[in-house]
């Protein structure tokens, strides 16, 4: 069957191949031009923007990566180097000092370090991070807002899928272009603030 | 004494604040200047892998499938083949831990037919492109060893065991209905779930939830005795590859010259993809041969119209991984995610979002009309596919020489060392 060879010498299982082949190699061509519109040449990159986070703590327990991914990031620039930080400090504390009954991180990533009357400067241990959170809302609810949770594009796989976008329950996770990885607020390039 | 000094910090603050800067005008507690000179540290933003990076994925992709297509058709080396899946396993797998993967890149390119916002990265369609290519001119190479979850389950397939024919033929229609519900979700932007239900991904990421742990590793373990177990009964890229192979300009022969008929190579395939020589068909009755005929024109359109009336039926279950239908529907039924005691997250950001649930409501009714035309084509096309494959199996097939099935050959090369024939010598 199909391979008896008609008049013209082409069979008709090879008659139909043909045809099938130029159908796909069409489909190829017509589904590059379809997209070449849509296309970016660039990468895109998943991040959390943080006007839309609600600190929920997820980030911290459904990104593919344990420890996660997002890490908490200080923008430096929008910090208020207080004394009484509410991201450092657990509400309701009674003596402002660096011990751990006193610090709201559960695995002590942020250091206090004094500066000058009455300036304390805050710094994050990115290898303790686990992005959970706790921290930034302390900051946003009493402070300026400068911890802010972010994904560290160093860290991040970019699958395909970002799995705690899928779970964030703000749509706060998004791909961006990947030339401008980070949506935090207080990001200034190529800033060095010196007083004095 | 600490509230005093608080209290005098803030007035301290709020006076800096009058003559401040733009940037911490909007700020409760502004930016301090330092007297002690202190230099404030940069905010640090590691920045992603560089998208150079990106196209040498692009380039090694080019290069290995050129080079086992080269193994496979000219060198007739399984050895190659065999090295080359190591390499992807180690450079696909490992070092850039199974995405981007072409697999998945069905998804994005259906996202970006569907959906207008969103914009396919060059490298996204390129993974998708160049294999379909590939298998219409060399048949499934890419299969063979170039795709990281086809090789780490072809070196892992060392006892082999036949599938019987019925269950290979039912089991084969499985990809394609994964086929169809991932470009259904894509298409809808629900999800991508091909990427969230991948295997081995994990295995190579030394990451995986327990229960993908569970199910890689049991694909693992079958995988021992039934040759590639996700390929050929999950795998909807291969089933893509599957019809474009058929097709294909080149395909490996078993025996580099003329078949002898020797059957040295009829157990050598672990995936039992040698066409077996039949050259006579059992004769049978015409009014048999008649009815079986009609019946079948008549089960494929029949087949067609009550799948996708069964899927469309569903439309609504089949939404609800759409997170915002799902939203709705707690809200809605206030069920509240099953969450007793406290308010789910979901519901806690939905209030916070300053949504009114009149939108919420607009926005999960258009997905569900989304779904409820695409349920109709997704639950047609698996119609479709039974029908065929009833067809297909009902009609008889013709071969002379033992042949490798071009549609579930997946190109690894084991039958060639079984064939005793050498190569015609050139003179």
């Amino acid at each position: 069957m199909g391979t008896e060879k008609d008049i013209n010498g082409i069979s008709r299982r090879d008659f139909f191949r043909k045809g099938m082949q130029w159908a796909v190699l069409l489909g190829v061509g017509g589904l590059s031009a379809a997209l070449i519109s849509k296309t970016t040449a660039g990468k895109t990159v998943w991040q959390i923007d943080t006007k839309k986070c609600t600190q929920c703590g997820r980030c911290a327990l459904n990104c593919v990566k344990s420890p996660s991914a997002v890490k908490c990031i200080h923008a430096y620039d929008l910090c208020g180097y207080c004394d009484l930080c509410g991201g450092y400090f657990r509400p309701g504390v009674i003596m402002l000092t660096t011990a751990a009954e006193n610090q709201l991180c559960p695995t002590s990533a942020i250091k206090r370090k004094f500066i000058e009357e009455p300036f304390f400067e805050y710094d994050i241990d990115k290898k303790l991070c686990i992005g959970c959170s706790k921290c930034v809302k302390g900051c946003g609810s009493f402070g300026n807002g400068s911890l802010q949770l972010q994904i560290d594009q160093s860290l991040c796989d970019n699958c395909n899928d970002c799995s705690i976008a899928r779970n964030c329950p703000s749509n706060a996770i998004s791909r961006i272009d990947a030339s401008k990885p980070y949506l935090m607020l207080g990001l200034r390039e190529n800033n060095q603030w010196k007083n004095k | 004494m600490q509230k005093i000094r608080n209290i005098v910090f803030y007035i301290f603050m709020l006076m800096l604040a009058l003559q401040s800067y733009d940037l911490s005008a909007k700020n409760r507690f502004p930016k301090p200047e330092f007297e002690s000179g202190h230099t404030q540290p940069k905010t640090i933003t590691p920045s992603p892998r560089t998208l150079i990076l990106e196209y040498l994925d692009v380039m090694v992709l080019l290069v290995s499938i050129s080079l086992i297509s080269w193994l496979i058709l000219k060198k007739r080396s399984r050895k190659g083949v065999f090295l080359t899946g190591i390499f992807s396993i180690l450079y696909f797998g490992f070092y850039r831990e199974g995405c981007i993967c072409s697999i998945g890149s069905i998804q994005n390119v259906v996202l970006a037919l569907f959906n207008t916002q969103y914009k396919i990265p060059l490298t996204a369609l390129l993974f998708f492109i160049i294999p379909v290519l590939y298998t219409l001119f060399f048949g499934r190479t890419f299969c063979a060893g170039i795709c990281p979850l086809g090789a780490i389950q072809d070196i892992i397939a060392v006892k082999p065991i036949p599938v019987k024919i019925w269950l290979e033929k039912v089991l084969g229609i499985i990809p394609f209905i994964y086929l169809a519900f991932a470009i259904l979700y894509a298409a809808t932007a629900s999800d991508f779930i091909i990427c969230r239900y991948d295997p081995f991904v994990g295995f190579y990421r030394f990451d995986a939830s327990f229960m993908m742990f569970v199910i890689g590793g049991l694909l693992l373990l079958i995988g021992i005795f039934i040759a590639r177990p996700y390929c050929r009964y999950l795998c909807p890229y291969g089933a893509l590859l599957n019809i474009v192979s058929r097709f294909s300009f080149i395909h490996m022969k078993i025996t580099p010259a003329e078949c002898i008929n020797c059957k040295l190579c009829e157990n050598s395939c672990p995936y039992s993809a040698i066409n077996i020589p039949a050259t006579h068909r059992e004769k049978e009755k015409t009014s048999v041969m008649v009815k079986r005929y009609i019946m079948l024109s008549l089960i494929l359109p029949v087949l067609v119209v009550a799948g996708g009336f069964i899927t469309s039926n569903f439309h609504e279950n089949l939404a609800m991984v759409n997170h915002k239908v799902k939203l709705a529907s707690e809200i809605l039924h206030n069920s509240n995610y099953g969450i007793k005691g406290k308010e789910a997250i979901e519901i806690t950001a939905f209030k916070s979002s300053g949504q009114t649930v009149t939108q919420l409501n607009t926005e999960a009714a258009a997905i569900i009309a989304e779904f409820k035309t695409a349920s109709w084509f997704t639950g047609a096309f698996i119609g479709l596919v039974i029908g065929l494959t009833l067809i297909g199996l009902s009609v008889f097939k013709y071969h002379v020489d033992y042949t490798p099935n071009k549609a579930s050959c997946l190109s690894c090369a084991r039958c060639m060392d079984y064939c005793p024939v050498l190569p015609e010598k050139k003179l």
